[in-house]
């Protein structure tokens, strides 16, 4: 039995071959249509989510299967102050596959101590989001084509964005990347990040301007600064808006770049950039379903 | 400075001066009723300065704090006034309930029962992670649970 915890737990070529399922996927939809009939995947979402509970069970309910769960931990035993081992011991003998959504960092990590099924850690405070990854991978695979040779700028809150951890994890393992790593000084990327990357001889700059990076850029990836991972609403207010991308900046980029946000948007990219042939942050939510489908097979053992 | 020979019990020598106080709260030494020597400032070849620990009572270390804590001290046990094992302590690959994560935004910060585990993710800076949350440890005076 198989988790996925840490996008770092999946080799490179079993990456490669989770993208060639999800493309497959959207390429014969009805092929997968009864995959994971009489399947269930339980969702235990101890925080709000849109598109990544919603992701997960589209994608179990396009492979024939069923799901279960609870979408805030106010509607599960948590509230009555239940840990998260316990949970996952009794929600483990309801489902075949779990997805958990939870604030506190290393919770999937514990639940997949203890589960008699797999575990998919579908975010966990701002540490880890490894299907948010996968699902940045295949966006940059179908727009780029490749992985290698690529200049891919991070934009916003670079310290507790998990999004952007895992991301820069997972690219780090192709030829010839480049990280231009764009914040405020106070969401700089965390000091562990840049010592790997500092290990492995993997070109990164820090820049706090967005105009100066652009031009160079094949990939910008935008995210939001979270309000929910501040413990002090001055600094939140503080640094909200620093970044917000419009088509005066834009201007500057080249042509065939690929933008990308996990999402939400909150006015980080104006609304004026939605219908820019370069905005992939739509299809990027779209793909989350497809990769995720591709997961929950593997971590199934479905063929 | 004379001082006794210890006929049964544990030495813990090469500890870098200034560093015996903390060893002695940390393996909870103020505990126990035999004698305890705590020798400051010793002359060391290898070290210049260096102190020493005498435990006269058989105890079993706690090698994961001590190891966590002062990596290259050197453990004698004393079995009839003779020095019977010797063994230099390595920082351990994987410490369990020794030091706590200090990170509010870990699981180990609301649930207790929690085991604490670190791991040592860069043996050459010392530097252990929490295996939950990833967040690294500032080694610190005191953080010894």
């Amino acid at each position: 039995m198989r988790s996925l915890i840490d996008i770092k737990e999946l080799t490179t070529q079993e990456i490669d071959e989770l993208i060639v399922v999800a493309k497959d996927i959207i390429a014969n939809p009805v092929k997968y249509l009864e995959k994971c009939k009489g399947k269930k995947l339980a969702t235990l979402f101890y925080e709000a989510s849109t598109r990544t509970r919603l992701s997960f069970e589209a994608a179990m309910y396009e492979l024939g299967g069923n799901v279960l769960g609870f979408s805030s931990a106010d509607n599960s035993s948590a509230s009555k102050g239940e840990s998260v081992a316990d949970t996952v011991r009794v929600c483990s003998g309801y489902a075949d596959i779990i997805a958990m959504r939870h604030p506190k960092e290393g919770a999937p990590l514990v639940a997949s101590m203890h589960s008699l099924v797999p575990i998919i850690n579908a975010g966990d405070g701002g540490h880890n989001h490894p299907t948010q990854t996968l699902t940045d991978l295949l966006t940059i695979n179908r727009e780029k084509g490749r992985f290698d040779n690529l200049v891919i700028g991070l934009c916003g809150d670079l310290k507790f964005g998990r999004t952007v951890h895992s991301l820069i994890g997972a690219m780090s393992r192709y030829n010839n990347v480049k990280f231009v790593l764009i914040s405020p000084d106070e969401l700089k990327v965390p000091s562990y990040i840049k010592q790997e990357l500092d290990k492995s001889n993997i070109e990164y700059v820090e820049t706090r301007s967005l105009e100066e990076a652009i031009p160079e850029l094949d990939i910008l990836y935008m995210t939001r600064v979270q309000r929910e991972r501040f413990f002090n609403e001055e600094d939140y207010l503080r640094l909200k808006d620093t970044y917000i991308l419009n088509m005066s900046k834009l201007a500057k980029a080249k042509d065939d770049l690929s933008i990308l946000h996990p999402l939400p948007r909150v006015n980080e990219i104006s609304v004026e950039i939605d219908n820019d042939p370069r905005a992939c942050y739509f299809e990027q939510a779209l793909n989350g379903k497809y990769i995720r489908m591709a997961l929950i097979m593997k971590l199934l053992g479905v063929e | 400075m004379i001082l006794n020979t210890i006929t049964n019990g544990v030495v813990l020598d090469h500890i870098q001066a200034g560093g015996a106080m903390e060893i002695y709260k940390a393996l909870n030494l103020d505990k126990l009723e035999c004698q305890v020597a705590i020798i400051k400032n010793a002359t060391s070849v290898k070290m210049g300065r260096k102190d020493i620990l005498k435990i006269c009572e058989p105890i079993d270390v706690n090698l994961d704090v001590l190891g966590y804590l002062a990596p290259g001290v050197t453990v004698s046990i004393i079995e009839d006034s003779k020095v019977v094992k010797r063994k230099h302590i390595e920082p351990p690959e994987t410490i369990e309930g020794v030091i706590k994560c200090k990170n509010p935004r870990c699981i180990t910060s609301i649930e207790q029962e929690l085991p604490n585990i670190f791991k040592l993710t860069d043996r050459e800076n010392l530097v252990y992670r929490c295996i939950y949350c990833e967040t690294q440890n500032k080694k610190k005076q005191g953080d010894i649970k």
